[in-house]
């Protein structure tokens, strides 16, 4: 008998390190619900009701956890926008705003050829999401590229332009006859098919499509390696051959190009319609996800379930007991610092 | 334009960039000692929104300006606890900052969205009293405006006339060779963050106390990301971030004014001027500002076992 558990114990996938730190893990972030809830329960919340709506708004039932999906799909379509460029180190922090002008490029497809059938109005609009996304990421990429300005400041400050031209387009221009801050609801050949009666759409195949593809990339072809050489020394990699200024460009906008997908996929699959500042830091979220995860593809997904599950739940926790949406932030932010302060998560992390 | 519109947009650009100049100098600070903070809009709002109940509680806006102080350099030592001792990555922990600051400042602040408080009291600026009331309303300033512009000379001159400026300019520039001069690193890079990290708590106590007197859910509205972009446009420099800080917020009340005076262009794209100015006078100064900036910037100090 204690030979068998002697076995167990030495079987590889429960080696004892391993096992310890995935107790730690649950131990800690068990202990950040319990801030939470001691948080909740000082402002006159009672938490273990909050929990327990929580939960069954999104492990409770199919709907529920599609809901988890839902909220998962643009997070990781925003994760690969960040992920790409940072192969050969450049920080993409404009995520949010090329997410809205992609978002305004499909939408301008879809207001303007309502006729069209599905079958090309749709692969329109995602190439068009693309194109929006991929040009306001060219600006700071081009920018770099030339050693003139760096792209994080760029995209910083062109985060705060996007959405303005945005509501200018839509304000001025596109509006419904009801509301001045939406657009009309889009055909229905302009909306991204869902599946199974609930709100998970096209976009989430999409996204993992484009993260097993990111994956392949990376791994097996030679514009993977000489990214992976100009992500570890620009220098030697250009002395090397590797257009340098190119492949900045290149990346960047097919960062972007990424984003405008994300903004597009909100626009076409999530609301059906474009709405002024829709994304609500999206685009952040993302960026963030991606760093947690160091830019491994599965780390990527399994940190975009985790935050799209609280922020799920944090929907209901808004709706039964009468909390700002934007509490459960702190939720989040424990787990996210909890995963943050254990390096070494993620095997491939990069150091810097 | 009349003298009087001049004279309202130099006054507004004054109290709005003031609260940016604060967070700005923070920010300097902590990246001149090699760490970069995308956080600052989450602890602005955090120390916002508890300077602002603290004053609206007390009755006193010189207890709701220690209050965001604090809660500014508290903040900022928890974004320190996860970058330099937990060794985690500076541009992920200092979004995590964030959404926690969304999270911790709409909580603090929930009975207090549209309270009523008593500002700080403002003064007309030495030598004015004698004009008229239209001209001495605009400039009567509160004392965080009057002290702006010595901070940021008294933190250049910390920064680059003191040995522990030396220390810390050294940390930002190569930890390592710091520490085998007999720096501590990470000691310095707290004080740093703590410093920082309780001017950007000044900053946002001006904002909500003495500017806006109020308290909204995301009332600094991206003033956070704009200090990180305004750290990078002043060259890592103090006396720089004032000309910058100002000429920003000077554009801002330009728009704003355009927009009142009824100029026939969509308030959306005039919103857009201030951000894209930035980026011209960036391209019009060319491509040096990658030497300025500390050459150990974003990396991690993995320590000296």
């Amino acid at each position: 008998m204690s030979k068998v558990i002697e076995k167990v114990l030495h079987f590889p996938s429960l080696r004892q390190k391993s096992l310890n730190t995935a107790t730690r893990y649950f131990l800690m972030i068990l202990f950040a619900f319990l801030i939470f809830g001691l948080i909740l329960f000082v402002s006159g919340k009672d938490p273990i009701q909050s929990y327990k709506d929580m939960f069954r708004a999104t492990f409770g039932s199919a709907y529920g956890f599609s809901e988890v999906i839902v909220a998962m799909t643009p997070m990781l379509i925003t994760a690969i926008a960040v992920a790409i460029p940072a192969r050969i180190g450049l920080i993409n922090v404009g995520v949010e705003g090329q997410l809205y002008i992609g978002a305004l490029f499909a939408t301008w497809g879809a207001l303007t050829f309502p006729n069209l059938p599905a079958w090309i109005l749709l692969p329109g609009m995602v190439f068009l999401g693309m194109i929006g996304g991929g040009l306001w990421a060219f600006i700071p990429g081009f920018l770099k590229s030339i050693g003139l300005v760096n792209e994080t400041i760029t995209s910083l400050l062109l985060n705060s332009v996007a959405p303005s031209i945005n509501s200018f387009f839509i304000f001025g221009f596109w509006h419904s006859a009801r509301d001045t801050n939406i657009t009309p609801n889009f055909v229905s050949a302009a909306r991204l098919p869902t599946f199974f009666g609930t709100r998970v759409d096209l976009s989430f195949i999409f996204a993992l499509g484009l993260l097993m593809l990111f994956w392949l990339f990376m791994k097996y072809t030679r514009w993977g390696l000489e990214m992976r050489a100009i992500g570890g020394n620009p220098q030697a990699a250009r002395r090397n051959g590797i257009p340098l200024q190119l492949y900045i460009v290149i990346i960047m906008v097919i960062g972007g190009g990424m984003a405008g997908l994300a903004g597009m996929s909100q626009a076409s699959g999530y609301y059906g319609l474009l709405l002024a500042n829709f994304s609500n830091g999206l685009g952040f979220m993302g960026f963030l996800i991606c760093w947690l995860a160091g830019g491994n593809p599965l780390g990527i997904l399994l940190i975009a379930f985790v935050v799209a599950v609280i922020t799920t739940g944090g929907n209901l926790l808004q709706l039964t007991q009468g909390l700002p949406y934007a509490v459960i932030n702190i939720l989040l932010a424990f787990t996210l610092f909890i995963v943050l302060a254990r390096p070494t998560l993620f095997s491939n992390r990069k150091k810097s | 334009m009349s003298l009087l519109a001049i004279l309202g947009v130099i006054s507004s650009a004054i109290f709005s960039g003031t609260s940016l100049l604060y967070t700005t100098l923070g920010e300097v600070i902590g990246e001149r000692s090699g760490i970069v903070n995308l956080g600052l809009e989450g602890i602005l709002l955090v120390s916002a929104s508890f300077g602002f109940a603290v004053t609206k509680t007390t009755g006193s806006p010189y207890l709701g300006i220690l209050a965001s102080v604090l809660a500014g350099g508290l903040m900022n030592m928890v974004f320190g606890y996860l970058v330099v001792t937990r060794r985690a990555n500076q541009l992920a922990s200092g979004l995590a900052v964030m959404f926690f600051g969304y999270g911790l400042s709409a909580l603090i602040g929930k009975s207090f969205v549209g309270a009523k408080i008593n500002p700080l009291p403002r003064y007309v600026l030495p030598g004015l009293s004698g004009l008229p009331l239209v001209y001495t309303s605009l400039f009567k300033f509160d004392f965080l405006i009057f002290l702006v512009v010595p901070v940021a000379v008294l933190i250049w001159w910390l920064l680059y006339r003191t040995r522990w400026g030396l220390g810390l300019r050294a940390v930002g520039e190569n930890a390592d060779t710091a520490f085998a001069s007999g720096r501590n690193p990470q000691r310095i890079r707290y004080q740093a963050l703590l410093l920082g990290g309780m001017l950007a708590g000044l900053g946002a106590a001006h904002l909500a106390i003495a500017y806006t007197m109020d308290w909204s859910e995301y009332m600094t509205a991206g003033r956070g990301f704009i200090a990180v972009a305004l750290v990078i446009f002043s060259k890592w420099d103090p006396l720089r971030a004032i000309a910058g800080s100002l000429l920003f917020s000077a554009a801002v009340a330009f728009q704003l004014l355009l927009q009142s005076s009824g100029v026939q262009v969509s308030p959306f794209l005039l919103n857009t001027i201030p951000y894209l100015l930035t980026i011209l006078v960036l391209i019009a100064w060319g491509g040096n500002r990658k030497q300025a900036a500390p050459a150990s910037l974003g990396r991690v100090y993995a320590g000296s076992e």
